[in-house]
């Protein structure tokens, strides 16, 4: 670990005007900025604490949708009465996240910041080559140990799974990331690794995640996450999927659906193919069952996700069964 | 003069003996108060003046030499102290071994430049704060010469049979090419780490040729002895303080390379250095359970009746060393065979040298026969339970001994009564609930008697209290609430009036805190101190003449409750406190051992507390002495996910008596704990391009959490078993977790008709079976 200086931001404004400044980072709950810190990975000379901006914690839920504010804790917005109504995915994909303690001290904001946990990027010691790391320096993943790497949205740069649950629910919904002078679509504010791994957000220099928004939607209402993994608790998914589902008067008839993967891909992965395929259809497990192969189009197999290819179809289905009443 | 003796049978505890907080009763462990308060000192807590803080640097190449270190950019860094290489460290001498066996007579060296694993220990740096050295390490620039390494036991070649653990009798290559039913398979085992909750890491300070060290240890002896032959200095010079340990698992019974770093540093600089070992490093700062490979092929009859198992094993050893995982400890003992074969060989490949981790051997032992015949049962349409009591074997065949107590029949009858075991439906497959296919297996398990002659020192003092001392250690498994148990019950005084002090090496000596052995070895001494404290007090009630009873002429006394009388006085007697101030004693202080009679030679008791060739075999004697055990589990297996949930479990053990029924019960349920992870989540996974491990850490390196935990049901079916100890105990530390793995395979299995067979049990095995 290596020594920098301790700013503590009197305000946004200031906040914003030091995350402008090169090798500089914002502290918030600190959990994964501390461990990556210790990986030697995180090396800032600044640390801009914000956890005391006041403004930025709050939930506020209306008819439009829900703003979360940036420094809201994981375990705040899990257990909010309003999220768990009107956005139950939210909720299940946050409790089911890290451990209570880290749900206890993470914030929203920097859930959305968290690095991946492939293993090659957070040991710079034994494995040099990271194009995430240190651009153009190769990936020691591709021909390594890949059980936990995405095969989906992966490039011959990279092959790092994004690691998070609440982003997959959030893209599942069209959540926005609001930067304070612009709002972005958390579709776009994800990056594929392509050529620049290294490049895993849409942010520049100087902004700072105020909030995130989540438009109000039948579908988000009734929603769920699935998440699958050897270890019960406190282990990344091995597949998830956030799903949303609007049924049509009649009952049956997919109105909307929204469908998003976890744990197999380089960023927070919306299944449009699951949905366009189902948008308009009867809901039967036959038709989920055809539908959800077209979760992993594209996938590129490396060796020990294989596994991955198979399973995230069935969690897709299994979750789209399980909000429509069927599973 | 006479000593009424302690009055052990009251009381209604699981063996029948016991009141009051004595040997027997469900006393919660006295020292877990400070415990939950934070208040119980952990070694790298300590904080000596002047301490200077010591980073390991590992390598990064398996196999190799390093060509060159330089340090020139870390030894400008702010606060760096020193930098041991291989060039600089101070040259140790080679220390015996836990065998007893002094390798060589050459130098130690814990700092080489001969590279035979990835992420041996290279170079340290040392700085006054413990950032200022991590900054620094990172800062030394190590080339290498790499060589070609072995990453694992794939592709490793087949190895070196190890003779001393072949067994045979009968003709088993025959009995198999005859039987009418024949199974082989191959079996799996991965590298396992210990994992304690305090990683390894120890403070060290001298003073002129006295060493200090404020490490963790479950041999605080044999540690002692091994820095004490390091720097060549009296083996009282050396104090390790260890009076909480935050578990062990078999990982902290040796002095490490690590250790010497610490130590070497601390005489280098002249100033106390820690060394904390990270928990990456300690994935190849010391080994852990060694990868195992065992083919099995059974013999039998139609009917199920064994009659041939040929079995062959291997597990993976370093290049520099030999570590056996016995696989083959369990396999001829279970079951009765007429013909039996086992080989089991070491295969160097290039890894830190594996260790002992929780039932060394018994465990991937139990794998593999506890599945073979489970797979038998199949094979010859018969319920699981009843092949293993077809098979049962009154007697342990290798040895040609009888048991001591084998109360596994015992085992078998009441897990299957708790667990409801005649519900099951025999055929795979065919138990669900809704999507979840439901699984019940069932394994055995065993671990061996063993037995180290131990000692133990008693105090009464003035304030009528009683102090119990020894160098024996307490991770968790209860030796101070025990040892307490045990003073109190033998000297008739209450439990909270014993004070019980261990893990210092200024204490008396005492054997390994492994092979579950301590136990049994420390009530034993305790209590022939405790009762020779007792008769030396009533000897000196009766005689001194300022005691109140010298002139009753009376041949005895009562001790009850702390107080002394009488024994046909009605009155309330006199306090133990009083008593010595009367006779103007300000303690009575018993040391006894459990040694024979006439082994009085200074070097063979220093043999017996630092190495372990005085420890007897548990079939030294006239019987084969084991504990024993049946796990019963039901799995839940969602086969869509391939994931596998254990959700009941109920095991019947056979551990002797128990000294404390609750903390013997916490111990059975740690093991049970600890195999639900071993069958489903744990394995160091190696990077084969370089041998490193690449999941070094617990975010990683997975073991169960309490959501993978279901409620856990443990039944003692033992029975006082005085041939395998003075007390009457046999082993409980190590017992539980032999057998749990099988059990999940087998559950596994009948849940899915998918037969895994290498560990762990991951997802997509099951998907891709």
């Amino acid at each position: 670990m290596k020594n920098f200086a301790y700013l503590r931001a009197a305000s946004l404004a200031e906040a914003q005007q030091a995350a402008a400044r090169p090798a500089t980072m914002l502290l918030a709950g600190g959990t994964t900025l501390i461990d990556l810190a210790k990986c030697d990975i995180a090396a800032p000379e600044t640390m801009v604490d914000i956890t005391h901006l006041a403004g930025l914690d709050t939930i506020a839920l209306d008819e439009q949708g829900v703003s979360i504010g940036a420094l809201a804790r994981m375990s705040w917005v899990a257990d909010d009465p309003g999220i768990r109504r009107h956005f139950p995915a939210i909720s299940e994909a946050l409790w089911q996240a890290a451990s209570a303690q880290l749900r206890n001290m993470a914030t929203i904001g920097g859930n959305l910041m968290q690095r991946t946990r492939c293993p090659y990027f957070r040991d710079p010691a034994a494995f040099p080559a990271c194009n995430k790391r240190r651009p153009g320096s190769g990936c020691a993943a591709i021909g390594g140990v890949t059980r936990n790497h995405a095969v989906l949205g992966t490039s011959p740069s990279c092959i790092a799974t994004y690691p998070g649950d609440l982003a997959v629910a959030l893209v599942a919904f069209d959540a926005e990331i609001d930067l304070g002078t612009r709002r972005v679509a958390i579709d776009d504010f994800f990056l594929l690794p392509g050529t620049t791994p290294d490049r895993e957000h849409a942010m520049e220099p100087g902004e700072v995640i105020t909030a995130i928004h989540v438009p109000a939607s039948p579908a988000a209402r009734r929603s769920t996450y699935l998440k699958v993994r050897d270890r019960q608790s406190y282990e990344f998914a091995a597949a998830s999927a956030a799903v949303g589902l609007e049924l049509a008067p009649d009952g049956r008839t997919i109105a909307d659906i929204r469908v998003a993967l976890g744990g197999v891909a380089t960023k927070p992965w919306r299944a449009r193919a699951v949905e366009q395929a189902l948008k308009g259809k009867a809901l039967t497990a036959e038709s989920v069952e055809r539908a959800a192969p077209t979760a992993v189009e594209g996938a590129v197999d490396h060796g020990g996700h294989r596994y991955k290819i198979d399973l995230a179809p069935r969690v897709v289905a299994r979750a789209i069964l399980a909000v429509g009443g069927l599973a | 003069m006479t000593v009424i003796e302690t009055r052990a049978k009251r009381g209604d505890a699981s063996d029948g003996t016991g009141a009051g907080g004595t040997l027997g009763t469900r006393l919660s462990r006295v020292e877990g108060i400070v415990k939950i308060k934070g208040a119980a000192p952990y070694a790298l807590e300590h904080r000596p003046a002047n301490l200077a803080h010591a980073v390991l640097v590992q390598t990064t190449i398996a196999a190799g030499r390093v060509r060159a270190i330089d340090s020139a950019a870390a030894a400008a860094a702010p606060g760096v102290l020193l930098i041991i290489t291989p060039d600089n460290a101070l040259p140790l001498k080679t220390a015996t071994n836990w065998l007893g066996v002094k390798p060589s007579e050459g130098p130690y060296r814990p700092l080489t430049g001969d590279i035979t694993f990835y992420g041996q220990h290279v170079a340290a740096v040392v700085a006054e704060t413990f950032e200022q050295a991590t900054e620094a390490a990172a800062l030394l620039n190590i080339t290498y010469d790499e060589a070609p390494a072995i990453p694992s036991l794939d592709g490793a070649g087949e190895g070196t049979v190890v003779d001393a653990l072949s067994a045979d009798w009968g003709d088993a290559a025959g009995a198999l090419a005859a039987a009418p039913v024949r199974i082989e398979h191959e079996y799996r085992t991965p590298r396992e780490y210990n994992v304690p909750i305090e990683p390894h890491g120890l403070i060290a300070q001298w003073e002129s040729d006295t060493l200090t060290l404020w490490e963790p240890s479950q041999w605080i002896d044999f540690m002692a002895r091994t820095y004490a032959e390091w720097f060549e200095i009296p083996f009282d010079n050396v104090r390790i303080i260890s009076p909480y340990v935050g578990g062990g698992f078999g990982s902290k019974g040796f002095a490490y390379p690590h250790g010497a770093i610490a130590a070497i540093a601390a005489k280098m600089l002249g100033r106390a250095v820690k060394l904390a070992v990270t928990r990456p490093q300690t994935f190849t700062a010391f080994g852990g359970r060694a990868e195992t490979r065992q083919t099995i092929a059974l013999g039998a009859t139609r009917e199920g009746k064994l009659l041939s198992i040929v079995h062959r094993s291997a597990n993976e050893t370093s290049i520099k060393d030999v570590w056996a995982e016995r696989c083959g400890t369990v396999t001829g003992i279970m079951y009765a065979t007429p013909n039996f074969s086992s080989r089991h060989s070491i295969v160097p490949v290039n890894t830190v040298t594996p260790g002992a981790l929780r039932a060394p051997g018994e465990n991937p032992s139990a794998f593999a026969i506890e599945c073979a015949i489970d797979e038998l049962a199949y094979e010859v349409d018969m319920d699981p339970l009843q092949i293993r009591l077809l098979n049962y074997t009154e007697k342990d065949q290798h040895a040609n001994k009888p048991w001591s107590t084998r109360q596994l029949r015992e085992a078998y009858a009441a897990g299957a009564e708790a667990f409801g075991w005649s519900k099951r439906s025999p055929k795979p497959r065919s138990m669900r609930d809704g999507r979840q296919l439901i699984g019940w297996g069932v394994a055995a398990g065993t671990y061996p008697v063993r037995r180290t002659a131990g000692q133990a020192l008693v105090r009464i003092l003035a304030d009528g209290t009683v102090e119990v001392a020894s160098a024996g250690i307490d991770m968790g498994q209860g030796t101070y609430t025990i040892l307490a148990q045990t003073a109190a019950g033998a000297l008739d005084v209450p439990v909270d009036h014993v004070t019980v002090k261990l893990g210092d090496s200024r204490l008396p000596s005492a054997p390994v805190a492994g092979g579950s052995q301590l136990a049994n070895l420390m009530t034993a001494a305790v209590h022939k101190a405790a009762h020779a404290a007792r008769e030396e007090l009533i000897g000196l009630a009766l005689n001194d003449p300022n005691s109140p009873f010298q002139a009753l002429q009376a041949n005895t006394l009562v001790i009850a409750n702390g107080r002394i009388a009488a024994p046909r006085d009605s009155g309330p007697g006199i306090s133990i406190a009083d008593l010595l101030r009367r006779i103007g004693r300000d303690q009575i202080e018993a040391l006894r051992d459990t040694f024979a009679e006439n082994a009085t030679n200074p070097d063979d008791r220093f043999r017996n507390f630092t190495t372990i060739t005085t420890m007897r075999a548990p079939t030294d004697g006239d019987y084969s002495m084991h504990s024993w055990c049946a796990h019963f589990i039901e799995v839940k297996v969602d086969e869509d996910f391939g994931t596998v949930r254990v959700s009941r479990v109920v095991s019947a053990l056979d551990s002797g008596r128990l000294y404390n029924p609750k903390l013997a019960e916490s111990q059975w349920k740690g093991g049970i704990i600890m195999g639900i992870g071993q069958a489903l989540l744990e394995e160091g996974v190696v990077d084969r391009r370089n041998g490193r491990v690449v999941n070094n850490n617990l975010g990683d390196y997975l073991i169960a959490t309490n959501a993978d935990i279901p409620d856990i049901q443990v039944i003692s079916v033992g029975i006082p078993d005085h041939h395998a100890s003075a007390l009457g105990g046999k082993g409980v530390g190590e017992l539980s977790i032999v057998g749990v793995a099988p059990a999940i395979a087998n559950a596994v299995y009948h849940a899915t008709g998918k037969r895994i067979r290498d560990l762990p049990i991951t997802l997509e095995k099951v998907l891709q079976h």
